[in-house]
């Protein structure tokens, strides 16, 4: 340790050299000055000009969408080449003259035109004008590029679904990314003019279908054409899809449905796949993927029979005599009833003031509840179910999945309604009258659910009440390894139900079809089992349906699983205003049941195609893509 | 609790100028930060708002290293070096990596760069290790004390982080010059220098990063820019220039917001804030950081003992530093390193470190006129 003395010395020392540090710094601060003074007022000027006609140009370079396949890889959605038209607005000195001259030249619609180029954004990134330019048109523009500075022509790709209005509703269709869209999204994935999904599984898989933008640095020349590249940042493609749908099936459902508006969905018990997603009227999302006019646009929203709704998640039934499955379901597991009562049917049910008609005039006699399923007799669900009272009923239905998302991953799934006390008080703010218990043991009154959720409810009880939430998806093969992860299955629950009830409605179940109400959907194929539905649109009509406005008549639905010993389809069928849903649906059931049965038959390992990947991180990627 | 060896009156006008130039500084960078990332839509806290948060940080770091006597914090400062290296380690083996550099400790939203902290603490060490260290022998005066370097050197080269390495060489070499060598020492030390070179040079060049030899090439070179790298060095240099004498105005920076510059909110910030206020604001900048270095070396110059002088020079030297490799390398002065401006740039670390640094030279003022011992 230095002594007092010296320490004051070497203290000393050290600040006097202090100053040459001080010097130092003077001498920095000042070459930094200098050095400013050079670029900001000496130079400013040419900066200036540099930083406005920032001679380089950014091109975003689009990824190629993932294409998306079938079960057994066929092509679902691709991309084709097309020509894009964009302008760079910063290179345009007169933008009158341009659209003139685009105007003139393709017969660009001027309006859209000057709509285009006033829009919010970047003056320095090319915004395009019109996509699937044909290629006399790309030529006459590319012959004309001195008479319109900024303007490029640009290959892109544009989407296309070779199989047109088939699977529309699954595969949802891509537009450009909307300004609220590109607002929302916390990465800088997204830019303007990006395509993003707008609607089913190409909005849901959106992230794994998007690929990675890249971007191409460019020097233009003083018309804002391209004269070198500075950088290129290659863009990387979108991962491919493997959903679990069927096309065979799916094409044989859109055609039973042919014209008329209704909804069918098959799945695969043992594990939740859809195999097939009819919708109908549909809409071909080739065409809603281009760019639509305002007219062209409205005319698909305003369509009466609403083509853009997915009837098979987003339509809302009242279930009818299928609700039935879960009456009988709680009845017994309520011990309301036990498999030997008893209920007389005398054709009607009086409550209150007034009588309650069965659907067959003079009643079934005595049944049991079996009986009662097979037949589909009414009053003997009037009975339990007032025994019962709605919210024991309800309880079932929510354990069913009933009044909540199947979690398919489709955009906007609706969830139907299982009326309650409490649902009653909270929607409409009213007590819950007990008429109302009647009319829901029926599945009709406020009771509504969607087609999804019954192929969801008959999968259910097909797998002994093991259920599964339903995917569309089945693999992602990632791009940039090439593994295919495939997307686990994920468990939905389990019934709480006594493993004798779900035997004994099982049975029933098959009796529909072999000598109840469903008869027409026998096969020599296979066993089926079922039950029948008419969903009334309107309260209490008389008369035979065919005197009555088509649009007033009853849903007919048919819901069922095959074969009976070890369920491997389940299927749901709903079509709007046909009436007897034993006369209108099981027939459908049965053709889509007897095509899967045979081309199992044919293929029996088509359940194994893929399976490469591990699956890793498949949860995430579940997450993600709901 | 103040401690009983402060200058306990209230502060004069010489703190309050230290302060008033160091708020002052802080604002002008939030506003850039601000103004470069308002409009970019991100997860979480804006930046702008999280550099206030790490602001509060350096405050409190800033009165921490006020309160307790610089003496003492000189006590621990063999510890905290173990610490730091402790730390450098960990970030080598689980830090997070970004940019191809691994130099964050991930703590939960936020990360945490050590290498920033080890630059304070180097100045710690260095700054004691003199105080007490024989006055002659050059191994003493020169060998040990960069010997003392060392580990924390290489570790940080290892990230690799040169614009770290460098600012830990800078702070050495102010040291240095301050405590005086002898010509003869000098003269030797530049024997070795030149004979070390080549295995200097090859130890350097090779910790770097594909990226920072290109950058440094182009530097030297223009022409080796094929990949377009000498893009950035160029865009900033346009967002310098054209601001000219007035500056574009508030978020009129068209280079940084149309994002032509990179980074525009951490190593860029001063590009940033040159587009948009011109030459009179990059002056004011200049002024206001050479206000700060000027009471800092008067700080410096008045301490009562050696530890407080070298504490100072030490911490002048890294700001220096810092200021001049910044902002020449975003004029195009010298080659594109990864080193912040202080007090301007976005990053918590460097924040923090500098605040805890500029309290420490405060600490030192404020004691400097009670009684030795």
């Amino acid at each position: 340790m230095p002594s007092f003395g010296t320490q004051q010395e070497e203290l000393r020392e050290i600040q006097r050299r202090l100053t040459i540090l001080k010097i130092a710094l003077l001498a920095i601060v000042g070459l930094l000055a200098l050095r400013l003074w050079d670029l900001q007022v000496r130079d400013g000027a040419y900066y200036r000009d540099l930083s406005e006609n920032n001679r380089t140009r950014t091109v975003i370079l689009e990824p190629a969408r993932g294409l998306i396949y079938d079960r057994r890889g066929v092509l679902l959605a691709n991309n084709v080449p097309s020509f894009g038209l964009y302008v760079t607005l910063e290179d345009v000195k007169d933008r009158k003259a341009l659209i003139q001259g685009l105007v003139g030249l393709i017969g660009l619609d001027e309006t859209v035109l000057k709509k285009k180029i006033s829009e919010r954004g970047s003056k320095l990134l090319p915004r395009k004008l019109k996509d699937g330019l044909s290629l006399r048109e790309a030529a006459l523009i590319e012959s004309h590029r001195l008479d319109l500075p900024g303007v490029m022509i640009q290959a892109d790709s544009q989407r296309n679904y070779p199989n047109g209005p088939v699977l529309a509703h699954v595969l949802g269709y891509v537009g450009q990314v909307s300004a609220e869209q590109l607002e929302k999204s916390q990465s800088q994935e997204l830019h303007q003019g990006s395509m993003v999904g707008q609607y089913g599984v190409e909005k849901a898989y959106d992230r794994f279908l998007r690929g990675r933008a890249g971007q191409k640095v460019i020097e233009v020349d003083a018309l804002g054409h391209e004269k070198r590249t500075v950088s290129v940042d290659k863009p990387a493609a979108g991962d491919d899809l493997y959903l679990s749908i069927d096309l065979r099936l799916q094409r044989l459902a859109e055609e039973l449905l042919g014209e008329e508006a209704g909804a069918i969905v098959a799945l695969d018990p043992t594990n939740g796949a859809v195999l097939a997603l009819a919708s109908r009227p549909s809409f071909d999302p080739n065409v809603l993927s281009r760019e639509l006019t305002a007219k062209q646009w409205d005319a698909i929203v305003q369509d009466d029979s609403h083509p853009l709704t997915n009837r098979a998640t987003q339509g809302q039934y009242p279930p009818g005599s299928t609700f039935k499955i879960v009456m009988a379901t709680a009845a017994l597991e309520s011990h309301t009833i036990t498999p030997s009562t008893k209920i007389r049917c005398v054709g009607g049910f009086p409550f209150g003031r007034r009588v309650y008609k069965d659907w067959k005039a003079g009643g079934h006699g005595f049944m049991d509840v079996t009986q009662a399923l097979v037949e589909s007799c009414d009053v003997f669900f009037y009975t339990v179910g007032q025994r019962m009272g709605i919210d024991m009923i309800a309880d079932f239905a929510d354990q069913f999945g009933l009044g909540q998302e199947t979690g398919v991953e489709l955009p906007s799934e609706r969830t139907g309604i299982v009326p309650s006390t409490v649902w009653k008080a909270k929607a409409k703010g009213q007590p819950w009258l007990p008429g109302e218990t009647i009319s829901a043991a029926i599945g009709q009154g406020y009771v509504t659910v969607t087609p999804m959720q019954m192929a969801h409810l008959m999968a259910t009880v097909a797998n002994d009440g093991v259920s599964f939430r339903p995917r569309i998806v089945r693999a992602v093969m990632e791009r940039a390894s090439g593994l295919v992860h495939e997307i686990p299955t994920v468990p939905h629950g389990q019934l709480a139900v006594a493993p004798e009830t779900l035997a004994l409605i099982k049975e029933a179940l098959a009796g529909v079809v072999t000598r109840g109400t469903a008869t027409r959907a026998r096969s020599a194929l296979v066993s089926i089992a079922g039950k029948t539905g008419t969903a009334q649109t309107a309260a209490l009509r008389t008369g035979p349906q065919e005197d009555i406005p088509k649009r007033f008549r009853d849903h007919a639905w048919f819901v069922s699983y095959a074969p009976v010993d070890a369920p491997r389809i389940a299927v749901a069928v709903l079509v709007e205003h046909m009436g007897h849903g034993g006369s209108a649906a099981a027939p459908l059931a049965k053709q889509i049941i007897e095509a899967f049965v045979r081309h199992e038959r044919a293929e029996p390992k088509l359940a194994e195609r893929t399976g490469v990947g591990k699956p890793e991180g498949l949860e995430l990627a579940m997450q993600g893509a709901r | 609790m103040i401690d009983r060896v402060m200058d306990n009156r209230e502060l004069d006008s010489f703190d309050w100028q230290f302060l008033a130039v160091t708020a002052a500084i802080l604002s002008l960078g939030v506003l850039s930060i601000y103004s470069v990332t308002h409009a970019q839509a991100g997860a979480g806290l804006p930046l702008y708002i999280k550099q206030v948060l790490w602001i509060l940080v350096g405050c409190a770091a800033f009165l921490a290293m006020l309160m307790v006597d610089y003496h003492k914090i000189a006590r621990w400062s063999y510890v905290l070096y173990a610490l730091i290296l402790i730390l450098l380690v960990v970030v080598l083996m689980a830090g997070k990596t970004s940019r191809g550099a691994q130099r964050w400790i991930p703590m939960g939203p936020f990360a945490f760069q050590p290498s920033e902290f080890a630059k304070l603490v180097l100045i710690l060490v260095l700054a004691t290790y003199y105080a007490h260290a024989p006055r002659e022998g050059w191994i003493q005066r020169v060998v040990l004390p960069g010997l003392l370097m060392m580990p924390g050197l290489l570790l940080i080269l290892k990230q690799p982080d040169l614009g770290s390495g460098l600012s830990f060489l800078a702070i050495y070499a102010a040291l240095l010059l301050v405590v005086g060598m002898r010509s003869k020492a000098m003269g030797i030390l530049l024997l070795f220098a030149v004979m070390l070179f080549p295995f200097a040079w090859e130890l350097v060049w090779g910790a770097l990063h594909d990226y920072q030899r290109e950058r440094i090439m182009t530097f030297l070179d223009p022409a080796y820019d094929t990949g377009g790298k000498g893009y950035h060095a160029l865009q900033s240099r346009i967002a310098i220039g054209s601001g000219e004498l007035l500056g574009k105005g508030l978020y009129g920076g068209t280079q940084s917001q149309l994002k032509f510059l990179p980074e525009g909110h951490t190593d860029f910030v001063f590009a940033v804030f040159a587009e948009e206020w011109g030459f009179l604001g990059t002056l004011l900048v200049l002024a206001l950081f050479l206000g700060l270095l000027m009471l800092s070396l008067e700080i410096a110059l008045k301490a009562k003992d050696v530890l407080g002088a070298l504490l100072a020079a030490g911490i002048v030297g890294m700001l220096g530093f810092c200021l001049m490799v910044n902002i020449g390398m975003t004029a195009g002065l010298l080659p594109i390193v990864g080193i912040p401006l202080p007090l301007m740039s976005y990053g918590g670390s460097a924040v923090v470190t500098t605040m805890a640094a500029l309290g420490l030279l405060l600490n030192i003022k404020r004691r400097r006129l009670t009684l030795f011992y």
